[in-house]
C-alpha cells in the first residue's frame, strides 16, 4: 500500500481517468485521485487541466483533503486566475473556522495564490488573523504579510498592515516575534530606504529576550535583524554581544554563524583594552572550528566565512591551525579552502608543520588539489623568510619527483620566489634547467624563460636554451612569446658578443611575423631602444625590479568590512558585496562595520589603522601592483592584457617612422625614465626633456657666491644667501643690480636691490627672464613706483614662478635676465640656488622611497663629500628641513647615522640622498639618487650651502 | 580588485554566474522576463531531488514553480565533478543560486533566488533528509516515492513562505502521522486519514520540542556517550592532527513533564560545547550541570569536541610497508596492526580501507586473521579484521601486481582505519548522576559508551 500506486496510470486518457475519479461521490475514491493528482505534480507533470474539478473537492471536513488541494491550488492557481476566484469562498470561510490549523492552514495558503483577484479578498482575513487569539495563526498571519506584499506592495502599505506587523515584534509569544522580524527583513530588503526595522534599544531588548525562546530558525532571522543595528556606544554593544554569546553553542551552524556575525561586527566598537574583548576573541574559536566537523557542505560555507574572519582578526584562530588539516576524503572543494586557511595561517611559529603537511599534499591523487598545494608552498616561502629556504628545497624535491604538473607548479612558484629573495638561491636554477623539455605550460614555460633570462650571466648555455624556445616561436602561447623577447634582449645585454644573431631573429619576429600588437609593440621599443641607446636600453631592460608583496590575494580592506557584515550569506561565500551579484537589488544598501567608541577613540584611528600599520613595519615590500616597471617591460607572466585595437593600428602606422629615428627625442625621454617609471615622480614641465648625457659642469660663480658668504641665514623657511651684484654698473650704465633669490611658504621670489650710480634719474623698469631648465618666470611685473634718484636704492622683491617656458640651461641653474629702464636694456646671467626649487610636499613614503631608491639605476647615483661641518645628524636634519629636504628615515649603522632623504624639484623631479654623518668625522658623504643625474651636483651644492650656513 | 559601480549604477553588474557558460533554456528565459515577480526575496523557492543517475525524481515549489531546465546547470557542475561528493555546494545560475546537499545516494538541490544564508538553507535541508529518515526508516528514492503524498505534505509543513515552519519530529508527527502498515490499513477500512486535525501542543509553548500528555508505562532515560576519534598518522607513525568528536545521544522515555539534571565527573573536559536547545543554557555556565525537560523519544542531547590541544590518546597503531618496485609491475604490501594503551578494553570491528594507485591491477595477500578484498575496479581494498588480540598481531601482506609498462605510482596510499571499543569514552568522560524532578515515578537510567574511529588515517 505505497503513493507509488499513484504513478502506475495508465498513459492514455490518465487525465480523463482522473476527472471521473475527482467528480466520483465516494470521499475516498475522491481524496485517491487527489493523491494521484498531487504525485503527478511532483515529478513535474502537467495536471492544470484538472482545475476545477479538484477546487470542487476544497470543500470538505477532511482536512487531508483540504490541505491536498491547497497544495495543488497553491502551484496551478496563477495560470488559471478566474478559475481560482471559485475558492476564494472557502478560504473567507475557513479564516474563521473555529480550529487554529484551519484558520492558519487558510491564510497560509491565500497568501500563496499569486492571483490579483483573491489578494484584494485577502486582506480582511488577515487583517483579523493578525490579531487572532491564537499564536499561532499570529505568527503564520505575519509571514503572509510579506507574502502579500511581494505580490502587492503598495496595498500592504495602504491597509497599514506594515504597523500592524510592526506592533508585533513585541508580541508575548517569541515565535511571532520571530516571524514579525523574518517578514519585516524581508521587506525591509526590498524597500531599503523605507525605515521599517526602526531599531532602538527598547526594541532590541524585545528582540533579546525572544531570542532565548524562540527555534533555532527564529533564531537566526533575530540575530540577522540585530547585525543590522547600530549600537549607541560600546556599552551597549558589550551588553548585545553578552547576550548573543550563548547562540555560539547551538547545534544549528546556520544560528552559530549569525551569532558569529553579530559578534564581529560590535567587536568592532569595543576597546581592545578591554578584558572582555579579550574573553570574547576567545569564545569566537570553539563554535568556528566545531562548524568544520559537521557536513561538508556546511564545512565549505563555513571555510568560505573563516576565510574572511581570519583575514579580518587571524589572532582569533592562529593557534587551531591543525584542524584546517585536509583528510584524504574530504571533498575538493572543502580540500581547496582548507588549504587557503593554511596559508593564511601560517607563521613562523607553525611553519615547519604546515610545510610537512603542504609536501604531503603535493603527492596525492587529485591534479587541481596538488598544484594548488605546490603553489601553497611558494607562498609560505614568500610569506615566512625564515621558511624560504626549506620551502625551496621541498619544491627542489618535488621536481625530482618528475612529476609532469608538480614540476611545473614549483617552477612557477620558485620565479616568485627568486623576485622575493633576489641572488639567493640561484643555486637551484642548474636543477630547473634540467626540466626544460617537460615544460608544457604557457605559465610554466614562461616562467623558466623569465629565470633563464634573467640570471643569463650565470647560465653557460642560456643563449642555447632560449635558442631552442625560438624555434616554434609562433605556435606559443602571448604569454610566453613576451617572455621569451624580453628574455633573449636581456640575455644580448649581457652577452653582447655572442648572441646578436639571436636578438636579431626575436626582434624579427616580433616585429615582423606577429600579429599581436603587443608583441610587436615590445618589440618596436626594444628595437629602437636598443639601437639607439643601448646604455639606455641595459638601465631600463635589467632595472632593477620591486619586491613582490607576500600576500597577494588578500581582500581590500573596505571591502572586507563589508564582507565582515555579510558573514553568512551568499555574499561571504562569493566574497562579493551582494551589489555586485544579487538580481534586482534595489539600490542594496552598503553596509560598514562600526566606528570604535569609547576610551580608545582619541588613541587610535579605527579599521583602516591596524592594515596600514602592518604595512609600514614591513617597508620592504611594496604591493604587487605597484610594479609598474616590471608590469611595463618586463614581468608579464599573468595573461596579457591586448590593447584596444585603435591603439595597435597607430602603433602600427608610427612604427616605420620610431624606426626612422624621428620620434628619437620621444624615446630619449622615455630613457631618462621620468614618466613611466618614476612611481609618481616625472618631469612636469613640457617640452624636450633634459637629454641623457648632459653633464653638469660646476658652476664657479655660485661656487665663490657660497664661499664669501658668512652670515647667518634665515631661520625659517629656505636658506636665502646674502645678495650679490649680479650687474655690475660699469656694464649697465649706472644701474647696479644686485640681488638673491629666497623661497619662503611655497613661493620663490627674487631679491633685488636696483641701484642707480648715474647722474640721471632712471624709471619705467622691466625684467625678463629667457627660457631656462625650470621654466623660472616672474609672476609679476617688476614695480619700481617712483623713479630713481641718482646715488638711490630701491629693495624690490619679485615673485616668480615655474610656469614659464623650459630649455636646457647650462649650467643647469642659469638664469639669463634682461632688464629695461628707460635709458637702455641690460642683459646679465645669474646660478640661482636649487633649493628654492624644492617643493613642500617634497617628503617621500617610506615604502616608496625604499622602492624608488632601489628602483633608479645605480649608474645614477652620485656620492659627494661635505667637509667640515660638525652638526649633528638631529640638527642636519632640522636645517635641511627648513629648505624641504625631508628626512624620512633615521638610521644608526655601527656608529654612524644614516639619514635617508628625500626632495622633490618644482618640476616634479625627485632626488633620493643618503647621508652619512660620523660622529669624530666633520666630513659628510652624501649619496643621491635621482633619474635625471644632472641635478645631483647642484642639489648637492644646496645641501653644501644650507648646513653650512 | 573589485570595481564597485556608484549609486544608481545600473551597469550589469559582474555576477559569479558570468563564469558558467550560458544556457539559457527557453524556460529560463520566459522567467527572466517575467519581471514583475522576479525580484522576490524568498528564502527556498523550490526543491528537487536527483537521484545519482541524474533523474529529477520529485520537486516541490514554495513559489510559482521553476523549469526543472534550471537543473541542467547542476548536472553540468555534477559532471565536471566527476566524484559525485565533489559537485560543490552553491552553484550559480543566471538567475537562480542551487544549493545542495548530497545525502544517502540523493542530491536535495534547492534553487534561491536572492541573497540567504547558504547555511541556514543547507541546514534545512539536511533536517529534510532527517525527516525522511525518521518518517520511512530510510532516506531513499524508493521510500520517497512511496510516500510522496506524506513527503509533499511533510514540506509544505515545514516551509512556508520560505521560513521554516515546523522542522521538530515532534511537532510533525502530530500533524502527519508517519507511515505505518498498520496505520494504513486501519485507515483504509475507517476512512480516517493520517492527517493530525488539531493544533500540535509543542508548536507555541516555550518547550516546543515535547508535547503534552506523555505516558509510557516503562519509564526509561538511556544516554550514549559515543566519542569519535579523528586522526592523521604520519609515515612514521607520530600523531599530525588528533581530536575527539563526541555526542551524548540521547533516548527518553518519560511519561509527563521530567526536568532533567545530568552532572559529569570531570565537566572540564567540554569546553567546547553545542546544545540541544532544551539545555538550560545560564546552568551550564555556572555549574557546569546540563539541565532539561528532554523531548520525547531520541535526540542529540549535546556534541562536543575535545580539541587537540588536550592529549588525545592513540587506540591502534600500525605498521606499514608499502612499496612498489621501479620498472617492474609489482610491489609490497605489509600491514600489521596492533592496539595502544586501553584501559584493558578491546579494540573490535577493525575494518582497513585502501584506495590503491590506479596502476594497480591486483593484489595477492595473505591475512592472519580475518578476511580481505580487492575491487579492481574501483581500487580498494578492504580488510575485515575483526578483533584484535594483542598476543597476535593482525598482519596483511604480499605482491601488489601493477599494470604492466606504467610508470610506479607516485602516492603512496592513506589507510583508513575503523574499530570501535565498547564501555570506553576515549576522552575520559564519565557521567556522574542523572537526577529527576517534576515527576513522581521513579525512571529506569542507563549510560552506554562507546569509542570508534572517525575519519581515522595513517598515511604511508
Amino acid at each position: 500500500m505505497t503513493d507509488s500506486k499513484y504513478f502506475t496510470t495508465t498513459k492514455k486518457g490518465e487525465i480523463f481517468e482522473l476527472k471521473a475519479e475527482l467528480n466520483s461521490d465516494k470521499k475516498e475514491k475522491k481524496k485517491e485521485a487527489v493523491k494521484k493528482v498531487i504525485a503527478s505534480m511532483t515529478v513535474g507533470k502537467d495536471v492544470s487541466a484538472l482545475f476545477p474539478d479538484v477546487v470542487n473537492c476544497m470543500q470538505t471536513d477532511n482536512l487531508e483533503l483540504k490541505k491536498l488541494v491547497y497544495l495543488y491550488l497553491m502551484n496551478y492557481a496563477k495560470s488559471q486566475p478566474d478559475m481560482a476566484i471559485m475558492a476564494v469562498n472557502t478560504f473567507v470561510k475557513d479564516c474563521e473556522d473555529p480550529n487554529p490549523l484551519i484558520r492558519a492552514l487558510a491564510v497560509r495558503t491565500m497568501g500563496c495564490i499569486r492571483v490579483d483577484k483573491i489578494t484584494e479578498y485577502l486582506c480582511e482575513p488577515l487583517r483579523k488573523c493578525l490579531k487572532d487569539e491564537d499564536p499561532y495563526v499570529r505568527k503564520t498571519a505575519a509571514v503572509c504579510v510579506a507574502k502579500l506584499h511581494d505580490i502587492n506592495a503598495q496595498l500592504v502599505e495602504d491597509q497599514g498592515f506594515l504597523d500592524t506587523l510592526k506592533d508585533l515584534i513585541s508580541d508575548s509569544n517569541p515565535m511571532v516575534v520571530a516571524n514579525a522580524v523574518a517578514a519585516l527583513s524581508e521587506i525591509a530588503e526590498s524597500h531599503p530606504s523605507s525605515n521599517l526595522l526602526d531599531l532602538n534599544p527598547q526594541s532590541i531588548n524585545k528582540l533579546l529576550t525572544a531570542l532565548n525562546e524562540c527555534t533555532e530558525w527564529g533564531q537566526i532571522f533575530i540575530l540577522d535583524c540585530l547585525a543590522n543595528y547600530m549600537p549607541k556606544d560600546d556599552r551597549e554593544a558589550q551588553s548585545i554581544c553578552e547576550r548573543v554569546t550563548p547562540r555560539l553553542s547551538h547545534a544549528n551552524s546556520a544560528v552559530v554563524l549569525s551569532a558569529v556575525k553579530v559578534l564581529m561586527k560590535f567587536m568592532e566598537m569595543l576597546s581592545k583594552d578591554l578584558d572582555y574583548y579579550g574573553t570574547l576573541l576567545k569564545k569566537l574559536a570553539p563554535p568556528l572550528v566545531t562548524l568544520l566537523s559537521a557536513e561538508p557542505e556546511l564545512q565549505y560555507v563555513a571555510l568560505r566565512n573563516i576565510n574572511l574572519i581570519v583575514q579580518k582578526r587571524p589572532e582569533i584562530l592562529k593557534h587551531e591551525m591543525k584542524v584546517f588539516f585536509v583528510k584524504y576524503n574530504d571533498p575538493i572543494y572543502v580540500k581547496l579552502e582548507k588549504l587557503d586557511i593554511m596559508i593564511r595561517l601560517a607563521s613562523q611559529a607553525n611553519i615547519a608543520q604546515v610545510l610537512a603537511e603542504l609536501k604531503e599534499y603535493a603527492t596525492e591523487v587529485d591534479v587541481d588539489f596538488v598544484r594548488k598545494a605546490v603553489r601553497a608552498i611558494g607562498r609560505c616561502a614568500i610569506k615566512v623568510e625564515q621558511s624560504a629556504e626549506r620551502c625551496v628545497s621541498t619544491l627542489l624535491d618535488l621536481i625530482q619527483t618528475k612529476v609532469n604538473y608538480v614540476v611545473q607548479e614549483a617552477i612557477v612558484v620558485i620565479k616568485d620566489i627568486f623576485r622575493k629573495y633576489p641572488n639567493k638561491y640561484e643555486s637551484v636554477i642548474a636543477t630547473l634547467c634540467e626540466n626544460l623539455d617537460s615544460l608544457d605550460e604557457p605559465e610554466a614555460r614562461a616562467a623558466m624563460i623569465w629565470i633563464v633570462g634573467e640570471y643569463a650571466e650565470r647560465i653557460d648555455n642560456a643563449d642555447e636554451l632560449l635558442e631552442s624556445f625560438l624555434e616554434g616561436f609562433h605556435d606559443e602561447s602571448t604569454q610566453v612569446q613576451l617572455q621569451l623577447l624580453t628574455a633573449i634582449v636581456k640575455l644580448f645585454l649581457k652577452k653582447p658578443t655572442e648572441t646578436q644573431e639571436l636578438v636579431q631573429q626575436v626582434l624579427s619576429l616580433a616585429t615582423q611575423d606577429s600579429d599581436n600588437p603587443d608583441l610587436r609593440d615590445r618589440g618596436y621599443i626594444y628595437w629602437r631602444l636598443l639601437s639607439t641607446d643601448p646604455v639606455a636600453a641595459k638601465e631600463v631592460v635589467l632595472a632593477e625590479k620591486p619586491l613582490i608583496s607576500e600576500e597577494t590575494d588578500l581582500i581590500e580592506p573596505t571591502l572586507l568590512d563589508e564582507l565582515i557584515c555579510y558573514i553568512g550569506t551568499l555574499a561571504s561565500v562569493y566574497h562579493k558585496p551582494p551589489s555586485a551579484f544579487v538580481e534586482g537589488s534595489r539600490g542594496v544598501v552598503h553596509k560598514s562595520l562600526p566606528p570604535r567608541t569609547g576610551s580608545s577613540e582619541s588613541a587610535e584611528s579605527p579599521e583602516a589603522a591596524p592594515s596600514a600599520g602592518q604595512a609600514a613595519e614591513q617597508p620592504a615590500v611594496i604591493p604587487a601592483q605597484g610594479d609598474l616597471l616590471g608590469d611595463l617591460l618586463n614581468l608579464d607572466l599573468g595573461p596579457p592584457v591586448s590593447g584596444p585595437p585603435l591603439a595597435a593600428s597607430s602603433v602600427q602606422m608610427g612604427a616605420v617612422d620610431l624606426l626612422g629615428g624621428g620620434l628619437d627625442s620621444l624615446l630619449r625621454s622615455d630613457v631618462g625614465g621620468s614618466p613611466a617609471m618614476g612611481g609618481g615622480g616625472g618631469f612636469a614641465a613640457p617640452g624636450p626633456a633634459v637629454p641623457a648625457s648632459m653633464g653638469a659642469p660646476l658652476g664657479s660663480g655660485l661656487g665663490d657666491l657660497f664661499d664669501l658668504t658668512g652670515g647667518v641665514g634665515t631661520l625659517s623657511g629656505s636658506y636665502v644667501a646674502p645678495k650679490s651684484v649680479w650687474l655690475p654698473a660699469m656694464k649697465a650704465k649706472g644701474l647696479e643690480i644686485s640681488g638673491t633669490f629666497s623661497r619662503q611658504v611655497g613661493s620663490i621670489s627674487m631679491d633685488l636691490v636696483l641701484t642707480n650710480k648715474a647722474l640721471q634719474v632712471m624709471s619705467d623698469f622691466a625684467i625678463q627672464f629667457n627660457r631656462n631648465s625650470f621654466g623660472l618666470a616672474p609672476a609679476a611685473p617688476l614695480q619700481v613706483h617712483a623713479p630713481l634718484a641718482p646715488n638711490q636704492s630701491v629693495e624690490i622683491s619679485l615673485p616668480l614662478n615655474t610656469v614659464g617656458s623650459v630649455m636646457k640651461m647650462d649650467p643647469l641653474n642659469n638664469l639669463q635676465v634682461a632688464v629695461k629702464n628707460n635709458i637702455d636694456v641690460f642683459y646679465f646671467s645669474t646660478l640661482y640656488p636649487l633649493h628654492i626649487l624644492f617643493v613642500e610636499d617634497g617628503k617621500m613614503e617610506r615604502q616608496m622611497f625604499l622602492a624608488t631608491w632601489k628602483d633608479i639605476p645605480n649608474e645614477n647615483e652620485a656620492q659627494f663629500q661635505i667637509k667640515d661641518c660638525s652638526l649633528s645628524a638631529d640638527a642636519v636634519s632640522s636645517k635641511l628641513q627648513g629648505s624641504n629636504i625631508f628626512t624620512i628615515a633615521k638610521r644608526n649603522v655601527e656608529g654612524q647615522d644614516m639619514l635617508y632623504q628625500s626632495l622633490k624639484l618644482t618640476n616634479g623631479i625627485w632626488v633620493l640622498a643618503e647621508l652619512r654623518i660620523q660622529p669624530s668625522n666633520p666630513t659628510f658623504t652624501l649619496s643621491l639618487k635621482c633619474r635625471a643625474p644632472e641635478v645631483s651636483q647642484h642639489v648637492y651644492q644646496a645641501y653644501d650651502t644650507i648646513l653650512k650656513n | 580588485m573589485l570595481m564597485r559601480c556608484g549609486p544608481g549604477c545600473h551597469c550589469p553588474s559582474p555576477s559569479p554566474s558570468n563564469l558558467i557558460p550560458k544556457r539559457v533554456t527557453s524556460k529560463e528565459s520566459c522567467q527572466a522576463t517575467d519581471g514583475k515577480h522576479r525580484q522576490s526575496q524568498k528564502m527556498i523557492h523550490s526543491l528537487f531531488l536527483i537521484n545519482c543517475s541524474g533523474d529529477i525524481f520529485l520537486e516541490k515549489h514554495w513559489k510559482s514553480v521553476v523549469s526543472q531546465s534550471v537543473c541542467d546547470y547542476f548536472f553540468e557542475a555534477q559532471e565536471k565533478a566527476i566524484d559525485v561528493e565533489n559537485v560543490p555546494p552553491v552553484i550559480s545560475t543566471p538567475h537562480h543560486y542551487l544549493i545542495s546537499i548530497y545525502r544517502d545516494k540523493i542530491f536535495f538541490v534547492s534553487v534561491i533566488q536572492t541573497e540567504v544564508p547558504p547555511l541556514f538553507v543547507i541546514e534545512f535541508l539536511h533536517r529534510v533528509a532527517d525527516t525522511f529518515q525518521d518518517y520511512f526508516g530510510e532516506c531513499s528514492e524508493t521510500a520517497i516515492k512511496d510516500n510522496v503524498v506524506i513527503v509533499y505534505e511533510l514540506l509544505e509543513e515545514m516551509l512556508d513562505n520560505g521560513f521554516p515552519l515546523a522542522t521538530e519530529s515532534n511537532i510533525l508527527k502530530e500533524l502527519i502521522k508517519p507511515p505505518t502498515i498498520l496505520r494504513s490499513v486501519v485507515n483504509s477500512i475507517t476512512g480516517s486519514s493520517n492527517v493530525g486535525d488539531t493544533l500540535p501542543t509543542g508548536q507555541l509553548s516555550n518547550i516546543p520540542w515535547r508535547r503534552a500528555g506523555v505516558k509510557y508505562t516503562n519509564n526509561e532515560a538511556y544516554f550514549d556517550v559515543i566519542e569519535e576519534i579523528d586522526a592523521i598518522i604520519d609515515k612514521s607513525g607520530s600523531t599530525v592532527f588528533a581530536e575527539i568528536q563526541g555526542v551524548i545521544d540521547s533516548c527518553i522515555k518519560l511519561s509527563g513533564m521530567p526536568d532533567l539534571s545530568l552532572s559529569f565527573m570531570n565537566p572540564r573536559l567540554l569546553d567546547d560545547v553545542s546544545f540541544h536547545p532544551c539545555i538550560r543554557f545560564k546552568r551550564w555556565e555556572s555549574e557546569r550541570v546540563l539541565s532539561f525537560i528532554p523531548p520525547d523519544g531520541n535526540f542529540r542531547l549535546i556534541s562536543y569536541r575535545v580539541s587537540s590541544q588536550n592529549l588525545v590518546a592513540i587506540p591502534v597503531y600500525v605498521k606499514h610497508m608499502i612499496s612498489f618496485k621501479e620498472n617492474s609491475s609489482s610491489g609490497r604490501f605489509d600491514v600489521t596492526i596492533g592496539p595502544k594503551q586501553n584501559m584493558g578494553k578491546t579494540v573490535e570491528g577493525v575494518v582497513m580501507t585502501v584506495h590503491m594507485p590506479k596502476a594497480v591491477l591486483n593484489m595477492n595477500l595473505t591475512a592472519t586473521q580475518g578476511s580481505y578484498t580487492f575491487d579492481p575496479v574501483t581500487k580498494v581494498l578492504t580488510w575485515d579484521v575483526g578483533k584484535i588480540t594483542p598476543q597476535k598481531l593482525p598482519n596483511l601482506k604480499g605482491i601488489v601486481n601493477l599494470q604492466s609498462g606504467a610508470p610506479k605510482p607516485e602516492e603512496n596510499p592513506s589507510l583508513n582505519i575503523q574499530f570501535k571499543i565498547q564501555q570506553l569514552a576515549i576522552s575520559g568522560l564519565k557521567v556522574n548522576r542523572l537526577d529527576m524532578y517534576g515527576e513522581k515515578y521513579k525512571p529506569f537510567k542507563g549510560v552506554k559508551y562507546i569509542t570508534k574511529a572517525g575519519k581515522f588515517q595513517v598515511r604511508t
